[in-house]
């Protein structure tokens, strides 16, 4: 460890020349972290893909010795998964229209536009950022149920849709928009209207990823506000649906997993193919 | 609809009628149209709801019937309960277990990623993946892993001879395995951060102190970590708050037991309510809650406000 590289500077070519020393030590360090970290990944998958005597033998292999891939439909067929599916779907993509229409106008707006009651207004809804859902939890399930939503997806996307993340996240975006660009097409008459759709629309495609990114994932993956709202199991998502397999006596281990990996595929697949977004995403809304 | 309304009376200059009068107002009013879908679901679904937490928490109700007023009642029922003061603790406890080790980790693993190594761009993915798994999943795999007779943790301690853990059915044990899982979710957040962070520093600080013959170790002490200051401010409170709002994890990894050994506060909430029936309560303690949480947000507001302006 004697030295520090400066961040991202020196020429590629230098990379193998370098690598001795302190580099190789951390590079070692580095990669056995990446097997601890990548291990619960593959050991969902050995295990949901092991014959089901093999798991409660007492030893352990690290690689199953059949593939027993009829543990899949098994554990698909012993719970309305299909439905969970359609379910879970539905809601992250109606979710991901709903959120990104409503912040998007929104955080223009907040950006761009002076008006009375602005500021106080951005910091009032700046200020719910934190507040976990348990604390308003009774009376939303209140209002949602007096609206009828109970057991509905417009109960668990609805109540979702003003993301102050996604507020935030959309006006640290347009303000970096030049008002130049504003200004001219206000001065060749254009409505308001007119500005958003022609101007401020096709500058804002990088956070319109990433809010649809995001949303998609919050969605896909929530599970406290489900809990409540959706109590009819054929209104259940695929969360819900995961957590009816731990059962208090006995648990279907190959079951259970096989079913865990396939309901963290579609973020896997969304993650392999917008890294970027993510990072960004963190970047610009964790950092400021 | 009032648009239309004075459209009708106002009519000077400009081409009368509702259009004019659009023409001649639209910058005023585009604002509030622009944000009145986002303010609506606010209102009803946020602040109606704080609000009415507010209220419901001076009250004992069980959703069905009238809500009966009981002042502070349920505050000070808060004082003597032992399930909540446990949970209270249990929420410190694994805020403290947390918090500091997951920071840590992530400022190791970002100093070893940010070097030209082989494949960093590989290491930095697989690093950030669990972050974007859901906790109910999550929650799935650990408790398998960590199982008591069949997982996988047991069975190498038990080949190496340290012999087999009771992970998940010990109160001992059960919150240091909630606090394991937990980092591995969570090192890849504080990771990211920290990497935007060091590539923001000038190089040429690094080559100045080099010339000067600083070794690694006071290049870090006295570049990296004073200019890395505000991001690891930004990462405690960040974290922190994390650790007040878990729930997915522990109501699906242990259920908040054995015994209460894992009930934290959010959990604790969810219970009074929707087991109990006690909305009042569940209402209270989510107030106490809302401040404690309250505290850091404003230590966060005011820090991203001076960092702003400097």
């Amino acid at each position: 460890m004697d030295r520090l590289a400066p961040p991202d500077g020196g020429k590629k070519e230098e990379l193998r020349g370098r690598l001795r020393g302190g580099d190789l030590l951390v590079w070692f360090l580095l990669v056995a972290g990446a097997a601890i970290m990548v291990f619960p990944l593959y050991w969902m998958f050995a295990t949901a893909v092991r014959p089901k005597k093999e798991i409660f033998s007492g030893g352990f292999d690290l690689v199953p010795s059949t593939l027993a891939w009829s543990n899949f439909s098994d554990a698909w067929n012993k719970l309305p998964w299909d439905q969970f599916y359609i379910n879970s779907i539905a809601i992250a993509l109606i979710a991901v229209v709903v959120t990104v229409f409503i912040n998007l106008l929104a955080g223009y707006t907040f950006a761009k536009y002076k008006f009375p009651g602005r500021d106080i207004l951005f910091l009032l809804l700046i200020s719910t950022l934190m507040i976990p859902i348990q604390v308003i939890m009774v009376p939303e399930f209140f209002i949602v149920s007096k609206l009828g939503w109970v057991n509905s997806w417009w109960g668990v996307l609805v109540p979702r849709a003003a993301e102050a993340f996604g507020l935030f996240m959309v006006r640290q975006f347009m303000v970096s928009i030049p008002d130049e660009l504003i200004e001219a097409a206000r001065l060749d008459g254009a409505g308001e209207f007119t500005i958003f759709r022609k101007v401020v629309l096709p500058l804002s495609w990088p956070v319109v990823a990433v809010l649809t990114i995001f949303t998609f994932m919050w969605r896909w993956n929530d599970f406290a506000w489900p809990l409540v709202v959706l109590q009819e199991r054929a209104s259940y998502t695929v969360p819900l649906g995961l957590s009816l397999m731990k059962g208090q006596y006995y648990t279907d281990w190959t079951g259970m997993m096989g079913m865990s990996l396939l309901s963290i595929v579609p973020m896997l697949l969304v993650f392999i193919f917008f890294q970027r977004y993510f990072v960004q995403g963190i970047a610009s809304t964790g950092m400021k | 609809m009032t648009v239309q309304q004075s459209g009708e009376l106002k009519d000077d200059r400009r081409p009368g009628g509702v259009r004019g009068w659009w023409d001649r107002n639209q910058r005023l009013l585009i604002p509030y149209i622009f944000i009145t879908p986002n303010l609506v679901v606010f209102t009803v679904f946020v602040f109606v709801p704080i609000v009415f937490a507010f209220y419901i928490s001076l009250n004992e109700w069980s959703l069905i019937g009238s809500p009966v007023f009981v002042g502070l009642g349920n505050y000070v029922d808060m004082l003597q309960d032992q399930e909540f003061l446990r949970a209270f603790y249990n929420t410190g406890l694994y805020t403290v277990g947390t918090v500091p080790t997951s920071i840590a980790l992530g400022l190791l693993v970002a100093l070893g990623l940010n070097r030209k190594l082989p494949g960093r761009t590989l290491l930095r993915s697989i690093f950030f993946v669990p972050v974007i798994i859901s906790l109910v999943a999550v929650a799935l795999t650990a408790a398998w892993i960590f199982n008591d007779n069949y997982g996988v943790i047991n069975a190498v301690l038990e080949a190496v001879g340290i012999g087999s853990v009771p992970w998940l059915s010990s109160p001992k044990w059960a919150m240091p395995s909630l606090i394991i899982t937990t980092l591995w979710v969570r090192l890849g957040f504080n990771m990211v951060v920290y990497l935007a962070a060091l590539q923001s520093i000038p190089e040429e600080l690094y080559d100045a102190a080099r010339v000067d013959g600083a070794t690694g170790w006071r290049r870090f002490r006295h570049i990296t970590w004073p200019l890395l200051g505000p991001t690891t401010f930004l990462l405690l409170i960040l974290n922190v708050i994390y650790s007040l709002h878990v729930f997915d994890l522990i109501y699906v990894m242990t259920g908040g037991g054995p015994g209460f050994s894992t009930t934290v506060l959010v959990q604790y909430i969810y219970q009074m309510a929707f087991t109990e029936g006690e909305m009042g309560y569940a209402s209270a303690i989510g107030v106490v809650l809302y401040l404690m949480l309250l505290v850091f947000t404003v230590f966060q507001w005011w820090f991203t406000r001076q960092s702003e302006n400097a």
